[in-house]
């Protein structure tokens, strides 16, 4: 404790130092003043749908950041993305290169590449940012120092999820003999809330019953909707990426599933995929963390400093739509963690390991939401040192035929659930992993 | 004995206990078929006619779909686009004949496979900087296709026919009668025939290769837009729909890679046997099945007849 | 005049039969390997190492066995990344019951639990020939894939279903796991590789292999001599299965590290493999080589290459010419030389040979 606060001060003094010295001076930043941010995107693909929004929202938040202030503290974001094109073995290229390059985050932007980096990261001391994706287990920051995945897990999505259908039911209790479907992408991604699921079920005596998509069939699901069709689930909880998620929709349609009752992860929550299913789409729901729409300060920021001085690579059109403010929340992660490490160490230009230090202290409240601009965009972000998640708050999007809106108020996944098992699993990964470093990475208090 | 039962009995029961189901089962699969076939037939037409194993048939549904929503998008009317696409997809045949074919000709058929894996490269990375990767519609409604759906009620329940799959039933059946004809009564179908039975003989009495080729890869990419406006209006026109175009093999193996009628055959038996196999049998192990099961009913088939169902006998001489 | 084995007399049968009968291959070849095993770990950055070299070693791996079945004995498969998978899936479970054993033990011996398995699919191909069989083999790859999917066992029913790789020590130092260094990782691979591609190369030029290419050249005609197809086919089929697992077990456990292996072993991986092989050289080993730098380390080399060099390429532009460029290169080696990029380097050497006065 007493050397925490020690470093804290130091720290504290530090900034202050330089803040002074910045403010007395005014030194203009010069060229080696930068960070260097190295992105996965996916822009070429199957998935590259969901890809560009998100690549695009990222790059913008970025950018406007270098335009409008020169930076963070004066000091530019070197950004460059490193396509993927959603593949496994592309994505650890991309990881090498970055590490060689000196990033000082990691974003894998697929889960598939994240569980790739994980032993990588912990290694070369690269914190991993896979925001809301990836291995839930990672949220245990005692097993996971370098990987971070706020503001909540599959886990917790699929709990937000059983809270939604409750809410809807009129009650916990109500919950009993109900049918929840999950429809996912059979693949690890896919298959992530049904641990979690089958123990809610358990707990409060609804059941689930699982409709795996092969990654082959992702646009021919004809005869998944037969069996829905034959089973009759009260809600549908959709679990899909890609092309999957638009033919999904349709399906339902088509099937004359009541499309109130589908709800999709949040990657499941495209503009692209809810078009798809035309005007009897309206009302598709999907899980959300972050607002959509143009109608933010920062929306307005990046489109007057990037969009109008024709530096974003997105047709001005797709500016606000879901997951291009999803990237723009994601970037806005990464430049608060870097505001957040230089006030911590005091230093100017951060490292990969003053970056871990300032996303495990991060603390963005409602009031420095609305300083930048974030205000009813996102919901308060807290990660300490054993949680990296935060198993923030999510709502339920509705789609109402032209766009997304909020569906549902902000809920609270059910964490008492899912942390024990976060736990176990991240004690398992451990064991199973044998050799796993123990975390040896001080704790720095949030401030 | 509860497995047993499982597998032989309760499957049945079921279609007993739902017949609607059953008939709703049957139908997704005769759709499904007819569009497996439509795939399967674009890659009978070349390998009739050039013994070529076209793999890059899966892209050129792709890529024609995506030239005709990118032209409307850009502002060309529906049923121009539709023309523009087809004089696009001719162009291409032309390209493909001028620049890969001619020069490989009388090369091993995996040389020439291994060919058409590098058109099918060239066309994503073409594709893609030409149209964007993401996702489009497919102007279903601007090309008079029906939305919407017939219910039916029979059997004690319902059973939904979508007016899409109506529509692409009779269409592809359509075409699939407009080929036959084709192949049957025209100077240039009895030309292809005569190419198919022998590359030498047809060349002495004065068929030209090269033009029968542009042919076939042209009527290919005939077939590619439509079942890529089919398999697009269905969910969306994106790369993902690649993908689909490996469902045609299994109907390949079952119909033989010479035969168009055992392309139709093979695309209705594949398309039923894997809905009912998914439906009924598939939550047995966890479903998902449809991915393979299809290669094993052909599989299976195939150990009885290699040379599948209306394949030509293979007589091997020393 | 670069190049010319004038002088170098044969003098027993054995020399006359050797694999490198021209003293000036042998001279390339200890050269390539001493260069192989002493300048690139020391002189590549590990970007270098671990994303070009190793994936080329694996592929290379894969790439031979594959051109086993295909390019000697004629039997085309699809179902390559499948068996790769098998080999990967067996060495995870392998070393979870015998965490003790070495590791590159096990890697070997996972490739047996491929060959078996690669026996059972191979079966069909006693009654099916060419492209049929080519299909057929799509059956091993789709339903091999769904096992790695849907039977928890295979993946010790990690709630991701993950495969993790655990860190296993050889003589101390660590082979697997995040903390082994690239350069570790670099030397097990080209081991293995060096070691396997000289027991290929052994089988390929002696009884079985000569069995093997009678079987592709005229299955009839060679069973007429008194070669046993089904022997014959299911040990090719055996074989080639065993260096694929070898190589899929070198991937996920020498190179990715663990991750969503499912998808790893896609029918993409198949496809990209087998041309690899027609690219290279349909039966040729050293073809395999080729054929893997080409497909797998060229692409890799062009994205992170050309912007080293100052080609402002960056992003989806990137991929996109990558694509075509690959593409065209394909067509163009193929109308060029359609045996392969083997057949144009003994051409090179004939030429070399001859120059300046070919006849």
């Amino acid at each position: 404790m007493r050397r925490t606060s020690l470093t804290r001060r130091a720290a504290r003094g530090a900034a202050i130092g330089a803040l002074i010295a910045a403010g007395a001076f005014s030194v203009p930043a010069l060229a080696q003043d930068s960070v260097y941010f190295a992105n996965n995107a996916y822009r070429t693909g199957p998935f590259s749908g969901s890809g560009i929004p998100i690549g695009d929202g990222m790059r913008d938040y970025i950018t406007m950041i270098n335009e409008r202030d020169g930076g963070v503290n004066g000091v530019k974001i070197v950004y460059e993305e490193c396509e993927t094109g959603y593949d496994t073995k592309k994505s650890i290229e991309c990881y090498e290169q970055a590490k060689a390059k000196g990033t000082i985050i990691y974003s894998p932007w697929s889960t598939g590449a994240t569980l790739a980096a994980i032993p990588r990261a912990h290694v070369d001391k690269i914190p991993i940012l896979s925001m809301a994706y990836g291995l839930s287990a990672s949220a245990d920051g005692n097993t996971f120092p370098w990987v971070f995945i706020p503001p909540l897990t599959y886990w917790d999505g699929a709990s937000v999820m059983v809270r939604h259908m409750a809410n809807e039911l009129g009650g916990m209790d109500k919950l009993k003999g109900k049918k929840l479907g999950l429809i996912h992408l059979d693949a690890p991604f896919g298959k992530e809330p049904i641990p979690i699921l089958e123990n809610l079920a358990k707990k409060y005596g609804f059941e689930v019953k699982l409709y795996p998509v092969a990654a082959a069939d992702m646009q021919n699901q004809g005869s998944l909707w037969l069996s829905i069709r034959r089973d009759r689930p009260d809600y549908l909880y959709n679990q899909g990426w890609g092309a999957m998620n638009p033919t999904a929709v349709k399906e339902a349609v088509k099937n004359g599933f009541p499309i109130n009752k589908l709800v999709g992860v949040w990657w499941a929550g495209g503009d692209d995929d809810a078009r798809a299913g035309g005007a009897e789409a309206k009302g598709y729901k999907s899980l959300n963390f972050n607002a959509a729409g143009t109608n933010f300060p920062v929306i307005q920021d990046i489109i007057k400093h990037v969009v109008d001085k024709g530096k974003s690579l997105a047709p001005k059109d797709k500016v606000g739509e879901n997951l291009y403010n999803r990237g723009v929340y994601n970037s806005m992660l990464v430049v608060e963690a870097i505001r957040n490490a230089q006030k911590i160490t005091g230093k100017k230009v951060v490292t990969g390991e003053d970056m871990r230090r300032g996303l495990e202290a991060l603390n963005i409240t409602e009031a420095r939401l609305k300083e930048i601009g974030m205000e009813g965009f996102a919901s308060p972000v807290k990660i300490t040192c054993s949680d990296h998640s935060g198993h923030l708050k999510a709502y339920v999007a509705e789609w109402d035929g032209t766009k997304w809106t909020k569906g549902s108020d902000w809920m609270d996944p059910l964490k008492e659930e899912v942390r024990p098992v976060i736990e176990a699993n991240a004690k398992d990964y451990a064991e199973k992993n044998a050799g796993w470093p123990k975390r040896t990475e001080a704790c720095d208090t949030p401030s | 004995m509860g497995t047993l039962y499982a597998i032989f009995v309760d499957p049945f029961m079921q279609m007993g206990s739902a017949p609607d189901l059953l008939v709703q089962t049957l139908w997704e699969g005769l759709v499904a078929g007819v569009l497996y076939a439509l795939i399967a037939l674009g890659f009978v037409l070349i390998f009739k006619a050039s013994g070529v194993f076209n793999f890059a048939q899966g892209i050129m549904v792709v890529f024609a779909a995506l030239t005709l929503v990118g032209l409307y998008e850009k502002g060309v009317p529906a049923w121009i686009a539709v023309f523009l696409t087809l004089g696009v997809m001719f162009l291409l045949a032309v390209t493909i004949e001028r620049v890969v074919l001619r020069p490989l000709v009388n090369q091993p058929d995996i040389i020439l496979f291994m060919a058409t894996f590098g058109i099918t490269y060239f066309l994503i990375g073409f594709g893609e900087s030409l149209f964007g990767g993401n996702p489009k519609q497919m102007i279903a409604g601007e090309l008079g296709l029906p939305r919407g759906a017939v219910e039916v009620k029979m059997l004690g329940g319902f059973v939904a026919f979508q007016k899409i799959d109506i529509a692409a039933a009779v269409i592809a059946s359509a075409m699939i009668a407009g080929l036959a004809v084709f192949f049957q009564y025209t100077r240039i179908g009895r030309a292809l025939r005569a190419v198919a039975d022998s590359h030498k003989a047809a060349l002495s009495v004065g068929i030209s290769l090269n033009q029968i080729w542009v042919i076939v890869w042209f009527a290919a990419g005939i077939v590619a837009l439509v079942t890529g406006i089919m398999w697009g209006a269905r969910s969306d026109v994106s790369f993902a729909l690649e993908i689909v175009a490996l469902k045609a093999l299994p109907v390949l193996i079952l119909g033989g890679f010479t035969s168009v009628p055992g392309a139709i055959v093979g695309g209705l038996l594949i398309g039923v046997g894997e809905k009912l196999g998914e439906f009924y049998w598939g939550p047995l192990i966890g479903g998902g099945i449809e991915s393979w099961l299809a290669y094993f009913i052909a599989l299976a088939f195939l150990l009885f007849r290699p040379q599948g169902l209306f394949g030509d006998k293979i007589i091997e001489r020393i | 005049m670069f190049y010319r084995e004038t002088g170098q007399f044969k003098t027993t049968y054995q020399a006359d039969m050797a694999v490198f009968p021209i003293r000036q291959d042998r001279i390339g070849l200890a050269f390539i390997l001493l260069v192989a095993f002493a300048v690139i770990p020391f002189v590549g950055s590990d970007f270098f190492i671990s994303s070009v070299m190793i994936p080329f070693l694996v592929f290379s791996l894969a790439a031979i066995g594959l051109n086993i079945l295909t390019g000697y004995t004629g039997l085309i498969s699809l179902g390559t990344a499948a068996f790769m998978g098998v080999g990967a899936y067996s060495c995870y479970k392998l070393t979870t019951f015998f965490p003790g054993i070495n590791i590159i033990v096990l890697i070997l011996a996972s490739g047996l639990v491929s060959a078996a398995i690669g026996v059972l699919f191979g079966l069909p191909s006693l009654r099916i020939k060419g492209f049929y069989l080519a299909v057929a083999t799509l059956a091993a790859q789709f339903f091999l894939q769904w096992c790695f999917v849907r039977v928890p066992w295979l993946f010790n029913y990690n709630a991701s279903g993950a495969i993790e790789v655990p860190q296993r020590l050889v003589f101390g130092v660590p082979v697997t796991g995040a903390l082994a260094t690239p350069e570790t990782r670099y030397f097990v691979c080209l081991a293995l590789v060096v070691v396997l591609t000289w027991f290929a190369s052994n089988l390929v030029h002696g009884r079985i292999g000569r069995s093997w290419m009678a079987v592709r050249d005229m299955d009839i005609a060679a069973e007429l001599m008194g070669i046993r197809l089904l022997n014959t086919k299911l040990l090719a089929f055996a074989v080639s299965s065993f260096y694929c697992g070898v190589a899929g077990a070198m991937m996920i456990f020498l190179w990715y590290g663990g991750g969503e292996a499912a998808d790893v072993f896609s029918i993409r991986l198949s496809f990209n493999i087998l041309f690899m092989v027609i690219i290279g050289g349909l039966g040729s080993l050293l073809g395999s080589f080729f054929g893997a730098a080409f497909l797998a380390s060229l692409p890799t080399i062009m994205k992170f290459g050309l912007p080293a060099i100052g080609v402002p390429l960056s992003g989806a532009t990137a991929e996109h010419v990558t694509f075509m460029l690959v593409g065209a290169l394909i067509i163009l080696f193929l109308i060029v030389e359609p045996h392969g990029l083997a057949r144009l380097w003994q051409i090179g050497k004939q030429k070399l040979r001859t120059w300046p006065f070919p006849y």
